[in-house]
């Protein structure tokens, strides 16, 4: 099975490259909602990713709250902010050279030493398999105080972007 | 006969490996169960077309399409071959590159589908062990490509029918999902086979929480896929046709398939996870299987020519307003249910799914405004 | 697994490095929130790619993940009712 091996690494390093593709692309468009669907692509490629690292509720969770809501908000945002058929504006401001430099530096650095580390990779951790039961079981028993700190957390967060956005303001700022 | 394609495939197979190595004939079998479900998917969706037009037709008081064939039956490639020599206009400030890209992202995700469901007994295309969440991120993945073909339109009407299809595309999507916990946590597993083999005595559907879960799962698939009465959003007469009024052509035939192919999903599932699959006496399991899912988008069909569109407002307020508080209350009660035992166990689950009901409808009452007093003029 | 794990690392390493360009460099909010994403992604990438190989329990690296996919969504639903209050005030969205 050597043979479907190779494929399948071969299809892993294209879709890397994709989504390292999408990633630049996404920083340094000029039309915005290309970049929105740009990140979509990004995101699509990261759950294909956790899918060949053998995680397959988590890709499947990525897609569905990354792609199908976060996306959403997103595209909704450039739709409620832009004009239909603005111009293309210059996206980047005067730092461009600083942040390049920047980001090129922080690649050579840490990436040479990830390289040379020698990681303990363990053998039965590359062979355990993690279901779904699995990760309820460690949410209710392990995890199950920030579980239940996200569920607050994400509580405050919807009331909180609620009030943010709202349109009028509230009735006592009349008086 | 109940075996028959999977016999069909297994000689294929052998006869393919006895001339290629071993990985070539591992390739060889997902290529055809893929191209098995890239022949029915499209040919189901032509066959509905005509069933759709037919069966609103006799309901209308006339007759369909019988011109075209004996019945009518060849009219799917009449429509065909007139949708592919249609002109392809593109409107002149649009972007090409986003107007080309979302007749194609939605098309994708609606055929992905069609890998996890359970043709027969031994007939899943891919038995994934996520298959029920695999199908909820794929298809909410629809919501972005509305909005690439409202965006690429560059058309206020379309831009503006776009959005209230995604609004009511990611506010049917919770209580979907809600709705299918109750069945998840009763089957223990969330791959669409192990479901269907959990519902080998007793179809969920016939139990209190389950017969709501279907309800409420089936009319939050009709919603999804955009038909009557939730096609506020790309109906004909509604704000001129919506995300898609600026595609003609091949990309329009596109969204069509797609539509179509959602709904032969949503059915498909509804029959999985609710009516038992392929389960059933007698007969062959796919043929079980295909009949329960034609019933179901029968029942759709049968929507769509009978009951009136509903505003926007009211499209919304059903969702957030009684389906999810229905679903929420519908888990728990399934809990109950799995608890406890013998008569309590019907009686409480009744009672408690009959209560939520009506205290919900007693909630969401309509604003009457008071009757005005009128003063006549003496003259 | 069948890609070395130090593939995966720079991998990773990369996408957070476009990421913090993104971030220090677009002039659009809305784009500095997309560039945030990116980095959060280039996370989530790293601790599953860990979990996988070195922990010592699976679930440890993919429930971190879940949680910081649970915050960004959050964080992104706040970020653009900021940026939607902003465009109603200031009519513009851009941060110089």
């Amino acid at each position: 099975m050597t043979e479907l091996t190779f494929i399948a690494q071969l299809g892993i390093y294209a879709m890397m490259f994709v989504v390292l593709a999408a990633a630049v692309a996404a920083v340094t468009l000029r039309n915005l909602f290309h970049c929105a669907l740009a990140l979509a692509g990004v995101l699509i490629g990261v759950a294909g990713m956790y899918l060949a690292m053998h995680a397959e509720f988590l890709a499947m969770v990525q897609i569905l709250i990354y792609v199908g809501a976060v996306m959403t908000l997103i595209i909704f945002a450039i739709m409620l902010t832009q004009r239909l058929g603005a111009g293309d504006v210059a996206q980047n401001n005067k730092q461009s050279l600083f942040g390049a430099v920047a980001a090129a530096g922080f690649v050579v650095t840490l990436g040479g030493i990830l390289w040379k580390t020698p990681w303990p990779v363990k053998e039965e951790a590359v062979t355990s398999s993690f279901s779904a039961s699995d990760l309820g079981e460690s949410l209710m028993t392990t995890y199950v105080l920030p579980f239940e700190i996200i569920a607050i957390v994400l509580f405050a967060v919807l009331i909180g972007a609620i009030v943010v956005a709202r349109k009028d303001a509230p009735k006592g700022a009349e008086q | 006969m109940d075996q028959l394609f999977v016999g069909i495939k297994t000689a294929l197979l052998s006869m393919l490996g006895t001339f290629m190595p071993d990985w070539l004939v591992t390739v060889h079998s997902v290529l055809i169960s893929a191209t098995g479900i890239a022949i029915f998917g499209p040919l189901t969706m032509m066959y509905l077309t005509l069933i759709e037009r037919k069966v609103v037709a006799r309901m209308q008081n006339r007759l369909g399409p019988n011109r075209v064939g004996k019945f009518g039956l060849l009219q799917p490639v009449a429509d065909g071959i007139k949708m592919l020599t249609k002109e392809d206009i593109v409107p002149y400030k649009a972007d090409k590159l986003l107007h080309l890209l979302a007749p194609i992202t939605i098309v994708v995700p609606a055929l992905m589908v069609f890998a996890v469901l359970p043709f027969g007994r031994g007939m899943i295309a891919a038995d994934l062990n996520v298959g029920i969440l695999y199908f909820l991120a794929v298809s909410s993945t629809t919501t972005i490509s509305i909005f690439i073909a409202g965006w690429g339109s560059h058309n206020k009407f379309a831009l503006l029918g776009a959005m209230r299809a995604v609004a009511q595309m990611v506010s049917y999507e919770v209580p979907m999902v809600l709705s299918l916990v109750p069945a998840l946590m009763i089957a223990g597993s969330l791959s669409t086979g192990a479901i269907v083999a959990a519902q080998a005595e007793r179809w969920f559907a016939f139990t209190p929480w389950g017969f709501v879960a279907f309800i409420i799962f089936y009319l939050c698939g009709v919603a999804e896929v955009n038909r009557s009465p939730f096609d506020l959003a790309e109906a004909e007469s509604e704000i001129v046709a919506g995300f898609h009024t600026e595609y003609s052509g091949m990309k329009f035939a596109l969204f069509y398939m797609a539509e179509f192919m959602n709904t032969f999903t949503i059915s498909a599932l509804a029959a999985t996870i609710f009516l038992g699959g392929w389960h059933g006496p007698f007969l062959p399991s796919w043929f079980w299987f295909l009949l329960k899912t034609y019933i179901l988008i029968f029942v759709m069909i049968w929507f769509r020519g009978t009951l009136p569109r509903l505003r926007i407002d009211q499209l919304m307020g059903l969702a957030w307003k009684f389906l999810l508080p229905m679903a929420l209350v519908n888990v728990v009660v399934a809990g109950f249910w799995y608890m406890s035992s013998g008569v309590i166990r019907t009686f409480g689950s009744i009672a408690c799914l009959v209560v939520a009901f009506m205290v919900l409808t007693a909630l969401n009452r309509p604003y009457v405004p008071e009757k005005r007093e009128y003063t006549f003029a003496e003259n | 697994m069948i890609i070395p794990l130090e593939h995966i690392l720079m991998f990773s390493t990369l996408l957070f490095a476009i990421g913090v360009y993104g971030t220090l460099v677009r002039r659009n909010l809305i784009g500095i929130l997309i560039s945030i994403e990116l980095i959060l992604n280039a996370v989530n990438v790293n601790l599953v790619a860990f979990s996988r190989t070195t922990a010592l329990s699976p679930d440890t690296g993919q429930i971190f993940t879940f949680f910081v996919i649970a915050l960004a969504a959050a964080a992104a639903a706040v970020g653009l009712a900021i940026v939607l209050a902003l465009y109603r005030t200031s009519r513009t969205i851009f941060t110089d």
